[in-house]
């Protein structure tokens, strides 16, 4: 378990990085270290070099607004998870925290980390894509966003250019009047999810739905909208029938991956059951 | 002949563990785990697997709990680090490793250093814990020998305790 040798820089500044970065072509950016360390000591991922954006005092801050939020990339899952503002207005981010790892991943690992990495059974990438976020990114060449809808490619692949940190995480004001969760099942040993499924709905006061974003992990090679479930529900009225037979074909078209532990059957069985019970939370059923 | 590769340097940190101060030379690549056990001498600190999943690694640094082996000794440059040794204050102690003696909380012990650091950050932030709190903050540590159960009931001994002394975190 011991890594392959590389250099190691502590980046002074966001600035600082992005130079490092364009000099090391082999570098890469270490934030929380819960994925990339563990690849290393597997010799599964070889870096020759590493920069630490850890101590980058500006990547660390968290500022809710009325019209949403600004989320350090290097905000760890607790940071989050304990940031008041946040569990007010964005719950399923807590909620779907507590489902990850075990505890010292949750100390460690960052929310910036865990979009860089993309990671098919990651959780917080489709909480990301329901809660309709994006991510802002600064380069050699400066400053962009990446919507959420557009940054997952496939396994462990972004939109992200290997010489490009993403400085911090955007998320607009969920709708006025709003329901919102995630459901997962866990892999009994990884803690990873096998599915997991989040969603984020607006609705009136008689609970019309008036917007739905709903997004599966675990079950594809990256975190993906489940669109057909959205389409069924908007402008409908939330009954329980309603989500019942939206939810049973949440799976449908969806390219779903089979291994050891669960069948492509097993867990297309899971997106419909575990739609079911997050659309049934979220629309207060 | 080819040409060796380049030595890549070692780089000098500074860290406190256990409260005593340390200024050492290091190569980028060493965990932080091998740096306790191998370069300070303090075993106490186990590692139990390949793939940051058991827990018997766990320490305090900066107050968060941490896999030392998901970490590599140069981020831990001015860290203050609690390891196992750190535990007991003048030879009493702390009422987490009470607990699992009274409990009977281990057997080979392996994972027990492991998991009384991370039972000790559980219960500075929760004080009271459920046992299914217990559990489910103790994911991170796998233990092969006792099937948790007094691993669970020492947790509870030590809230107890800390509870009866008025001191949640008592270290
Ligand atoms: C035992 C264990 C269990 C886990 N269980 C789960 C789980 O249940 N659910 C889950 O979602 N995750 C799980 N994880 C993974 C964990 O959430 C990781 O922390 C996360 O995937 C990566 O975040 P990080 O900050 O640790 O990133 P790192 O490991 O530091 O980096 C990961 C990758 O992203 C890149 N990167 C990181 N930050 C940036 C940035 N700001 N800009 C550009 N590139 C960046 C790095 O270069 C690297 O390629 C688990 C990990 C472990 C060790
Ligand atoms: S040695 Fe197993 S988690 Fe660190
Ligand atoms: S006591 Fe043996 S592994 Fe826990």
């Amino acid at each position: 378990m011991f890594p392959t040798e590389f250099a190691y820089h502590r980046a002074t500044s966001v600035q600082d990085a992005i130079a490092f970065l364009g000099a090391n072509p082999d570098a890469k950016v270490l934030a929380g270290g819960h994925s990339l360390i563990p690849a290393m000591k597997l010799r599964l991922a070889a870096p020759g070099a590493l920069v630490d954006i850890g101590r980058i005092e500006s990547l660390h801050a968290i500022d809710v607004r009325p019209d949403g939020a600004k989320i350090g990339a290097m905000a760890t899952y607790n940071d989050i998870r304990d940031n008041a503002g946040i569990a007010r207005i964005y719950p399923i981010l807590p909620e779907a925290i507590a489902e990850i790892g075990d505890a010292q991943v949750r100390e460690r690992g960052t929310f910036g980390g865990s979009l860089a990495h993309a990671d098919p059974a990651a959780d917080l990438t489709a909480v990301f894509l329901a809660l309709n976020g994006e991510i802002a990114v600064t380069g050699p060449n400066g400053d962009r966003t990446i919507k959420a809808d557009d940054l997952f490619v496939d396994l462990w692949t972004t939109t992200l250019e290997t010489d490009e940190i993403i400085t911090s995480v955007i998320l607009p004001a969920p709708p006025a009047s709003n329901g919102m969760g995630y459901e997962k099942h866990a892999h009994p040993a990884s803690g990873y999810a096998v599915v997991g499924i989040a969603a984020v709905l607006g609705f009136s006061a008689d609970k019309t739905c008036e917007s739905a974003r709903i997004a599966v992990t675990g079950a594809t090679s990256k975190a993906t909208r489940l669109t057909g479930v959205e389409q069924a529900l908007t402008g409908q009225k939330l009954t329980a029938e309603l989500v019942s037979s939206a939810a049973g074909q949440a799976s449908d078209g969806l390219d779903i991956n089979g291994d050891l532990y669960a069948s492509e059957e097993y867990r297309a069985h899971l997106v419909n059951v575990l739609t079911r019970r997050v659309l049934t939370s979220a629309a207060g059923l | 002949m080819a040409e060796a590769p380049a030595k890549i340097e070692t780089q000098r940190i500074t860290l406190t563990v256990n409260g005593q101060e340390h200024a050492e030379e290091v190569e980028p690549r060493m965990l932080l785990v091998h740096f306790l056990r191998d370069q300070l001498g303090l075993t106490g600190t186990h590692v139990g697997c390949d793939t940051s999943q058991c827990g018997a690694c766990v320490v305090d640094v900066n107050g968060k709990t941490t896999k030392s082996c998901t970490m590599f000794a140069v981020q831990a440059d001015g860290a203050e680090i609690t390891t196992i040794e750190g535990l007991a204050s003048e030879g009493a102690y702390h009422p987490v490793q009470e607990g699992f003696w009274e409990m009977h909380g281990l057997q080979c012990g392996y994972c027990t250093p492991g998991m009384i650091m991370s039972s000790v950050a559980l219960l500075k932030r929760n004080p009271h814990p459920s046992e299914q709190e217990i559990r489910h903050e103790l994911e991170g540590n796998i233990c092969r020998c006792t099937g948790y159960q007094n691993i669970v009931r020492a947790v509870q001994y030590a809230a107890d305790k800390m509870g009866e002394s008025g001191a949640a975190s008592a270290d």
